[in-house]
């Protein structure tokens, strides 16, 4: 075949760019992909293996109360319970503040003052958790020591410090969330002789609610996952809380001290990857939340 | 009650507690910048952790942090960027796009510590790659990855659908398209994105602790060679970086001035935040001027 032959019947330069292109582009795509698949599959696989190599009922996993894995006694409700209760804690006391103060810059001040307080919002969700949980060690704790004595360690110290790290992040959701009403809403409602606070709670909240919402559970999300400032902060001691200043231990502040303390391929290790999967999945679930709330949003 | 009075009350009572709850949070960053600030010095910035003794700096942790920022966007932003390409230019609409968006969304809603376990697991121990700058920026890419998708791929469907059309029209392949028009207007949005991300993984920590390790090695600063072990930048070297050592000093630290240093390393944290905040909106601004004109 002579050259101009080939050059009539063969691709041009364009297709081979173009297949190129979708190569590369699916190439990256599947990578992540695969990459997901993998950590699903390496946590999920990891995590069970307490459960069928060594036997431990996964009832007794939940629902034990006693978690000391050197002595074969892996009960991990004291680190559930705590998990769920400074996450809780602090979703629920930030919610109506965060609320308050995304109302406050949205629908009050001057939208002048907006170009002030978004830059700093910006820098308060890029703070790293760990100056949060440094916060707390020097500040919250000694606070804590003065009012109520004792060491000044455990849930409540955890809370403050989740709660100050998640404000940002949920002032800042929630502020999208209400800029995103209709501004007709709002003529519409003050047409009608409506108070400020009138349109506020009758008309702003209810189409606004879904995202709030979702900010609140994205809060706590963030709040569940967090490792460091928490493991700061809560005195980590893996005994069922009896009060909120005593010394606690959350799902992530006993990986973060166990792993470099146990042997890869122990129980005792194994039971740690055990806790990774309760908060793989329980991160899932968040997220499923989340979706769940947008769906109704939106139909 | 009124509704005069009650929007008063209310409007009164929304003020009040916006006020409380931002002079809190405002208060503690101005008091760790107030604390942290003076104990910034030259030397601070330019000196060795000490391990046992007053008077370290962070000048290695100061380091790796950005080394690491820089290795992680290396991996991170092209990936990212030709994922973000594949679903915004050629994903069909069918149930395998809408499973892979849901594993990006998977990916973000993934706890940090728990991407540093997988770090440890699969880079660290099964990779032998031991604690090393390269695993944590692996383990930070993964951090990385869903957002800085997403930003790239809002950034390129923010591209008026008119210049997409233009370039087919004049008939050119769609890859071509892509990359001399689609890329090039949607590079302010991309860059932004990756500036931001770039401020995020540079307080990382928890992903860090079992990937990039906690120690610092002795490493030489006049060896540019990468492939040596005491270069600064072997990127096989266990690293620990800014936030890592907040977190070492205040739980294992053994200095005497732990408090010190480490309110010092938190204002440091606190002003590369910012300023990575305020080099995007710089960024983002300049390459949009320069497409305009």
């Amino acid at each position: 075949m002579s050259d101009w032959e080939k050059r009539l019947t063969g691709p041009s330069k364009e297709t081979n760019q173009e297949r190129v292109g979708r190569v590369l582009t699916t190439l990256s795509i599947t990578v992540i992909g695969l990459l997901v698949a993998t950590i699903l599959i390496f946590l999920a696989s990891k995590g069970l293996s307490l459960f069928i190599k060594y036997g431990v009922n996964i009832w007794d996993f939940v629902s034990g109360t006693d978690w000391s894995p050197k002595k074969g006694s892996y009960g991990a409700l004291p680190m559930i319970v705590t998990s769920f209760g400074v996450t809780m804690l602090a979703g629920i006391v930030a919610l109506p503040l965060a609320l308050m103060v995304a109302l406050a810059v949205t629908e009050i001040l001057p939208p002048a003052f907006r170009k002030v307080t978004q830059p700093v919002i910006e820098l308060l969700v890029g703070i790293p958790s760990v100056v949060y949980g440094f916060v707390g060690l020097t500040v919250i704790i000694p606070i804590l020591r003065q009012w109520f004595g004792g060491t000044g360690f455990g849930m409540l110290a955890a809370t403050v410090v989740l709660f100050l790290m998640i404000v940002p992040t949920m002032v800042s959701m929630t502020i999208d969330t209400l800029l995103a009403v209709p501004e007709s809403y709002r003529m519409a409602s003050k047409g009608l002789g409506a108070t400020r606070w009138q349109t506020i709670y009758r008309t702003i909240l209810p189409s606004a609610a879904g995202g709030v919402l979702t900010a609140m559970i994205f809060g706590m999300a963030r709040a569940f996952g967090e490792a460091l400032a928490v493991q700061m902060v809560i005195g980590n001691a893996s005994i069922m809380p009896t009060s909120l200043m005593s010394s606690a231990a959350t799902l992530t502040s006993v990986l973060t001290t166990g792993i470099g303390n146990t042997v890869m391929g122990t129980a005792a290790n194994d039971a740690l990857w055990s806790l990774a999967l309760v908060l793989l999945v329980m991160s899932l679930i968040f997220n499923l939340a989340m979706r769940l709330v947008n769906r109704n949003k939106e139909g | 009650m009124d509704p005069q009075k009650s929007n008063r009350l209310a409007t009164g009572v929304i003020l009040c507690f916006a006020a409380i709850v931002s002079l809190i949070v405002l208060s503690l960053v101005l008091y760790l910048l107030a604390t942290g600030l003076p104990h910034v010095s030259w030397h601070f910035l330019t000196s060795a952790a000490s391990s046992f003794t007053a008077g370290g700096g962070i000048r290695d942790q100061l380091f790796n942090s950005f080394y690491l920022v820089i290795l992680t966007l290396l991996v991170s932003v092209p990936l990212s960027l030709g994922a973000a390409i594949y679903l915004s230019e050629y994903a069909p609409k069918n149930r395998l796009t809408s499973i892979l968006r849901l594993a990006i969304e998977v990916l973000s809603s993934l706890p940090s510590v728990v991407v540093g376990l997988f770090g440890y697991l699969v880079f660290v121990l099964q990779w032998k790659m031991d604690f090393s700058l390269l695993a944590g920026a692996l383990a930070l890419t993964i951090i990385n990855l869903p957002l800085l998708t997403r930003s790239c791929e809002t950034a390129l469907s923010q591209v008026p659908f008119l210049q997409r059309q233009a370039g087919l029209g004049l008939g050119m392949a769609k890859w071509r398209v892509t990359t001399r028009i689609m890329v090039p207007a949607a590079l302010p949005g991309i860059m932004t994105g990756a500036i931001l991300s770039a401020g995020r993984i540079f307080g990382e920590a928890a992903a860090l602790i079992y990937t990039a390790g906690q120690s610092s090695i002795n490493v030489s600063y006049s060896n540019w060679n990468p492939f040596s072990p005491t270069s600064f930048l072997n990127p096989m070297r266990p690293a620990e970086t800014l936030a890592v050592h907040i977190w070492k000093l205040n739980t294992e630290g053994l200095v005497p001035d732990a408090t010190a240093v480490s309110a010092g390393a938190a204002a440091v944290l606190i002003i590369a935040i910012l300023a990575f905040n305020l080099l995007a909106r710089f960024v983002g601004g300049l390459v949009a001027k320069h497409f305009r004109q």
